[in-house]
C-alpha cells in the first residue's frame, strides 16, 4: 500500500517566485489499484507525482511504501529515485533516441547493482516486449517509432523492473483521439495483468472515468475531492469538481430546510422548490447550488407521468445542435437556460413549448460558500 | 503583385553577396600561381609558390604544427566550456546566473589583449608568475614557459573556451531533461547516467562543437604571431603573415598557403553543416517545452563552484588585472612593494595625447557600427528571400552568403588586398576596404542572427499582410522587419562587438590613416610600449563592457532576447 501524508512541495519559478505546487496532498492506495490525479494544468498533479517519484524534493510530508518510508521530513528521510525501484513513464516518453528498442528496455537491468546474466536480460526484455505488442521491433530505432508504439515502449522499460510502483505522468495526451482510446483499454488491461498498484495523472476527465478504481480531483495545489469514479460524477462535493469532470447545470438557490449527511431535501430556486440529494450537512436557509448532468435533464413533448420525488417544469427549446449521437438542446425555463442532452428521435422544433423532468437522486445540492474558483 | 523594384533590390543583393564573397577568393587563386613581382621582373605564370607551400621539407612540419595547435586548442577549450556548460545547465550549483553572465566576459576581450596578457603572466623572463614562484622557491628555475606550443593552446584554448561554453550550454539545454529523470528512475547512478545518457545525447552537438572549434583555432592569428613567431613556432596563419612581410613581399606564398586553409577549414565547416543535420533527430521526439531542472548534487556544488571561481581568475581577472597592473607603471615591471609607489597614471595621459590614437578609435567606431548595419540590413533582405520568396535558385544566395566563413581572417584578408590592389577602383589604402573587409567577414553572422528570426515569424502574419492588400515591399517594411526588430539588434550588437575586435583582416589592409585600435595595440606592441597598449588595453575593455551592459539594459527595457 502507497500512503502519502500532508505532503508540501513548492518550487522555484522562472521569475524567482516560490511556487506552492502541492499543498496538504494525503491519500492512501491499495496494492494493485489505479489511483489517478485529476486536474486542470497546473492544479499540482504532476508535482505530487513528481515528489513521489523523487524527483522533486517535498518541503514537508511523509511517503510511504509497503511499510518503508520512501521520504519523511520528520525523520529527515529522503530515498533517492534511483533507489526507489519505481516504474515511471513521462509525457514526453523520454525514449532515448540513441538506443535501439531492446537498449532502451534492457537498461534497467543493465544498471542494476547485481547485473542479472545476459540471458535473463534478454528474456525479461523480451517477456515484456510481448506483452506491450512490440516484440517484432525489438531491433528497430527507438526513434523510427509511431507515437502509440513509443508510449508502449515507455511502458514496456517501466515494467521490465518490476516495479513496486507505477507512475504515469499523462501517458496518452500526446496521442490522437482514435489511438488514445484505444491504448486506454490497453493500459487498463496491463494494469490489471501486472498487478501493478498506479498512480495515474491526467487532466483528461473520461480518461480517469474509465481507467481508474479512484479518483483524487485537484485544484491549486490541493485534493478537492477523492472518490470512485461514479461518485467524483454523481456526487461532486462542490462546484469545482461538478463543473471539471464533465459538463453540469447550475441551478442557484437557498436551502429550505436543513439536511443532515445523505439525504433529501428541498431546495427554491428560479425553477421552483426542488426535491434534491443532499450529500454534506447543510444549514436552513444556505445558499447552494443544484448541480444537474445534461443527459439527466429528460425532455418530452407529452407531459410525463409523475413520480413522488421528480422535480417537474415546462419550457421552450431556445436552440439545438446535432451531435450524431445524441443531441444537445438549450431549454429555457423561466429566466434560466438548462443544458439537455438527449436522443436524436426528440425532434422537437425551436420555439416550442417543451416538458422538463429531472429526478431528484440526479440532482446535488452543493454549498455555494466551500466552492473555490470555477474551473477556467 | 511584385513591384519592379523589389526584384531589383533582390538582384542587387545577391550581385552584392557573389561580389563580396567570390571575386576576392577568385584573385587569390589566381595570385597564387603567379611569381612575385620585382622591380626587375614582371610576375608570371608559376607553380613555384604551391612548390614551396606543399612540396618542400617544411610542408610537414608546418601542417603537423598547425593540427597539433589547432586540436590542442580546441580539446583544451571544449573541455573547459562542456564541462562548465553542464555544470551551468544541469545542476544546482550557487550563483549560476552570476557565473554565466562572467563566463562570458571574455568574448569581449579582444584576442590580442588576451595574447599579451598571457605573456605578461606567462613568459619565462618577465611572466608575473614565474617572478612569484621563483621568489618563493629562491630558485632561477623557469616554471612555465608561454613560449612553446602547450602555451599557445593554453592561451588560445582558454580565450575560445566560452565559445564552447555557449555551444554545448544550448545543447544541454535543448535536450529533454526527463530523458535524464527516467534512467534515474530506472535506477541508474549519477555517473551511470552521465556516461550512458547525457554524453550519447549530447555526442553531436559535441562533434559539431569540436569542429568549429577546431576551424576556430586554425583560423587564429593573434596567439601565432605573437607568442608562436618569436618562438619560432610556425603555424599556416603566422606563415602567410611572415610572406606577406617578406622582401620581396610574397603574396603568391602566401596565397598558397592560404588554399591549403581555405581546404581544410571548407571540409569542416561542410562536415560541421552534416553532423548538425543529422543532429536533428536527436534533438528529439517531443515539441513540448520543458521546465528547466536540475540535478542536486549535494556537496559537490561548492565544488563545481570553486571550479567556476577559478575558471573566473584565469580568463577575466587575471588578465585583467595584469593589464591594469602594467598601465599603473612608467616603465613596465612586475609587482612589487616598491613597484606599488611608483603607480602613475602617465601612461593614459601619453596614449590619449598621441594623435593617431584618436584616430584610430574613431575609425573602429566608424567601421562597427558601418558594418553592423549595412550587414543587418543587407541580410534581412537576402535571409527573407531565402527563407519565404519561392525563387529559383535561392539556395545559391544561402550557400553564398555564408561562404565567408570558411575564409581565416587573414586569408580573406589577403584575398581583399590581392583583389583591389590590382583592381583600378581607388579603395585600396583607404578606410572603403576595411568596411568591405568586415562586411563579407562578417556577413555569415547577419545572416544566423536573421534566419533564426526569421524561422520565428509565422508565414501567415505575412499571408494576412498580403490579404489586406499589402504590395511585397509594403509586407517587408511594415510586417517583417519590425517583427525581425529583436533579431536584428542583437545581431547588430555582436557585430558591432567583433568588428572593434577584429585584427586578422585588418592587420593586412590597414594604411597610415586608416589603423583600428586592434591594429593601435599591435604597433605598441612591436614598439616594445607595453604600459602605453596596457592603458589602451584597460579602456577598450572598459568601454566594451560599458556598451555590453548598456545593450543588455536597453535589451531587457524593450524586450529583446537575450543575445
Amino acid at each position: 500500500m502507497l500512503s502519502v501524508k500532508s505532503l508540501n512541495t513548492e518550487y522555484a519559478a522562472a521569475n524567482g517566485q516560490v511556487v506552492k505546487a502541492a499543498q496538504d496532498v494525503s491519500f492512501e492506495v491499495p496494492d494493485g489499484a489505479l489511483f489517478t490525479l485529476l486536474g486542470p494544468s497546473g492544479c499540482g498533479k504532476t508535482t505530487t507525482l513528481r515528489s513521489i517519484a523523487g524527483l522533486e524534493r517535498p518541503r514537508s510530508g511523509t511517503i510511504e511504501i509497503g511499510g518503508q518510508t520512501v521520504f519523511s521530513s520528520d525523520k529527515g528521510i529522503f530515498v533517492a529515485p534511483n533507489k526507489r525501484n519505481f516504474g515511471m513513464v513521462f509525457q514526453s516518453y523520454a525514449i532515448w533516441p540513441h538506443m535501439n528498442v531492446f537498449k532502451n528496455v534492457a537498461f534497467p537491468l543493465e544498471v542494476r547493482k547485481v547485473r542479472p546474466s545476459r540471458k535473463e536480460i534478454e528474456q525479461k526484455v523480451m517477456r515484456v516486449l510481448s506483452a506491450v505488442q512490440l516484440a517484432e521491433y525489438v531491433d528497430r530505432d527507438a526513434t523510427k517509432l509511431s507515437g502509440g508504439q513509443q508510449q508502449r515502449l515507455a511502458l514496456a522499460r517501466a515494467l521490465v523492473m518490476e516495479p513496486r510502483l507505477l507512475l504515469l505522468d499523462e501517458p496518452l495526451s500526446n496521442l490522437d483521439a482514435k489511438l488514445r482510446e484505444a491504448m486506454r483499454f490497453e493500459l487498463k488491461r496491463m494494469q490489471r495483468d501486472f498487478g501493478l498498484t498506479t498512480i495515474y495523472v491526467t487532466h483528461d476527465q473520461s480518461e480517469a472515468l474509465a481507467l481508474s478504481h479512484e479518483i483524487a480531483v485537484m485544484s491549486e495545489g490541493r485534493i478537492v475531492q477523492i472518490g470512485s469514479p461514479r461518485d467524483i460524477y454523481e456526487r461532486p462535493r462542490n462546484k469545482f469538481v461538478a463543473d471539471f469532470v464533465g459538463s453540469t447545470n447550475f441551478i442557484g438557490g437557498t436551502m429550505v430546510s436543513a439536511s443532515s449527511g445523505n439525504g433529501r431535501c428541498r431546495v427554491a430556486t428560479a425553477l421552483g422548490e426542488l426535491n434534491v440529494q443532499c450529500v454534506e450537512n447543510l444549514a436552513k436557509g444556505a445558499t447552494v447550488v443544484v448541480s444537474v448532468r445534461p443527459e439527466d435533464v429528460e425532455l418530452s413533448e407529452v407531459e410525463p407521468a409523475r413520480e413522488a420525488d421528480d422535480n417537474h417544469c415546462r419550457g421552450v427549446v431556445e436552440a439545438k445542435v446535432f451531435l450524431g449521437d445524441y443531441l444537445d438542446f438549450q431549454v429555457k425555463v423561466g429566466e434560466s437556460v438548462l443544458l439537455a442532452r438527449v436522443h436524436p428521435s426528440l425532434r422537437t422544433p425551436t420555439g416550442d413549448p417543451i416538458n422538463v423532468r429531472m429526478r431528484a437522486e440526479k440532482c446535488v445540492a452543493i454549498a455555494e460558500a466551500v466552492a473555490p474558483r470555477a474551473a477556467a | 503583385m511584385r513591384g519592379a523594384w523589389t526584384w531589383v533590390a533582390i538582384a542587387a543583393a545577391i550581385a552584392l553577396v557573389a561580389w563580396l564573397a567570390l571575386v576576392p577568393l577568385g584573385f587569390m587563386l589566381w595570385q597564387s600561381v603567379l611569381s612575385p613581382e620585382t622591380a626587375a621582373a614582371a610576375a608570371r605564370f608559376t607553380l613555384d609558390n604551391y612548390r614551396t607551400a606543399y612540396a618542400s621539407a617544411d610542408t610537414a612540419r608546418l601542417l603537423a604544427t598547425s593540427l597539433k595547435f589547432a586540436l590542442g586548442s580546441a580539446a583544451l577549450a571544449f573541455a573547459f566550456g562542456a564541462l562548465l556548460a553542464w555544470i551551468n545547465e544541469r545542476t544546482d550549483t550557487p550563483f549560476k546566473t552570476l557565473f554565466f553572465a562572467l563566463a562570458l566576459v571574455p568574448l569581449i576581450i579582444p584576442g590580442i589583449l588576451f595574447t599579451v596578457s598571457w605573456i605578461f603572466l606567462g613568459s619565462p623572463k618577465i611572466g608575473i608568475i614565474n617572478v612569484a614562484l621563483q621568489r618563493a622557491f629562491g630558485t632561477d628555475a623557469v616554471f612555465i614557459d608561454i613560449y612553446s606550443i602547450p602555451g599557445m593552446i593554453w592561451v588560445d584554448g582558454l580565450h575560445y573556451s566560452p565559445m564552447a561554453f555557449l555551444l554545448m550550454s544550448a545543447a544541454f539545454r535543448s535536450m529533454d531533461p526527463a530523458l535524464e529523470e527516467s534512467a534515474m528512475m530506472s535506477g541508474a547512478t549519477l555517473p551511470q547516467i552521465l556516461w550512458r545518457v547525457t554524453i550519447r545525447l549530447a555526442s553531436p552537438a559535441t562533434a559539431a562543437a569540436l569542429l568549429i572549434l577546431f576551424v576556430r583555432a586554425l583560423e587564429s592569428f593573434e596567439v601565432p604571431a605573437l607568442i608562436g613567431l618569436p618562438a619560432g613556432i610556425e603555424v599556416y596563419t603566422s606563415a602567410i603573415y611572415d610572406a606577406i612581410h617578406a622582401y620581396p613581399s610574397e603574396v603568391g606564398l602566401a596565397s598558397a598557403y592560404g588554399v591549403a586553409l581555405l581546404i581544410i577549414t571548407s571540409v569542416c565547416v561542410f562536415l560541421t553543416t552534416r553532423i548538425s543535420g543529422r543532429g536533428s533527430r536527436y534533438s528529439t521526439v517531443t515539441g513540448k517545452g520543458f521546465r528547466p531542472r536540475v540535478m542536486r548534487i549535494g556537496r559537490w556544488r561548492y565544488a563545481t563552484a570553486a571550479l567556476f571561481l577559478v575558471y573566473l581568475g584565469l580568463v577575466v581577472l587575471l588578465p585583467f588585472l595584469v593589464l591594469l597592473w602594467s598601465s599603473l607603471q612608467r616603465f613596465y615591471s612586475v609587482p612589487t612593494l616598491a613597484a606599488l609607489h611608483d603607480l602613475t597614471l602617465d601612461s593614459y595621459r601619453t596614449v590619449l595625447a598621441y594623435p593617431e590614437i584618436g584616430t584610430a578609435i574613431w575609425n573602429s567606431v566608424l567601421l562597427s557600427l558601418g558594418s553592423a548595419t549595412l550587414i543587418m540590413l543587407a541580410t534581412s533582405i537576402l535571409c527573407w528571400v531565402v527563407v519565404r520568396a519561392k525563387l529559383p535558385g535561392r539556395w545559391l544566395i544561402d550557400n553564398l552568403a555564408s561562404l565567408p566563413l570558411v575564409f581565416p581572417g587573414l586569408v580573406l584578408g589577403l584575398a581583399i588586398m590581392v583583389c583591389y590592389l590590382t583592381l583600378p577602383v581607388g579603395v585600396y589604402g583607404t578606410i572603403w576596404i576595411m568596411l568591405i573587409a568586415y562586411v563579407t567577414r562578417f556577413l555569415p553572422y547577419g545572416m544566423r542572427y536573421n534566419t533564426a528570426a526569421l524561422l520565428q515569424v509565422h508565414k501567415e502574419l505575412e499571408e494576412s499582410a498580403a490579404m489586406s492588400g499589402a504590395s511585397l515591399g509594403a509586407t517587408f517594411g511594415r510586417i517583417v522587419l519590425p517583427l525581425l526588430k529583436p533579431g536584428l539588434i542583437a545581431g547588430w550588437i555582436y557585430i558591432v562587438i567583433v568588428s572593434i575586435r577584429e585584427l586578422a583582416s585588418s592587420i593586412l589592409l590597414y594604411s597610415p590613416g586608416t589603423e583600428v585600435v586592434s591594429v593601435t595595440i599591435w604597433e605598441l606592441w612591436q614598439n616594445g610600449q607595453y604600459v602605453e597598449l596596457s592603458a589602451l588595453g584597460v579602456m577598450m575593455i572598459l568601454v566594451l563592457f560599458g556598451f555590453v551592459m548598456l545593450a543588455q539594459y536597453f535589451g531587457r527595457r524593450f524586450g529583446i532576447a537575450e543575445t
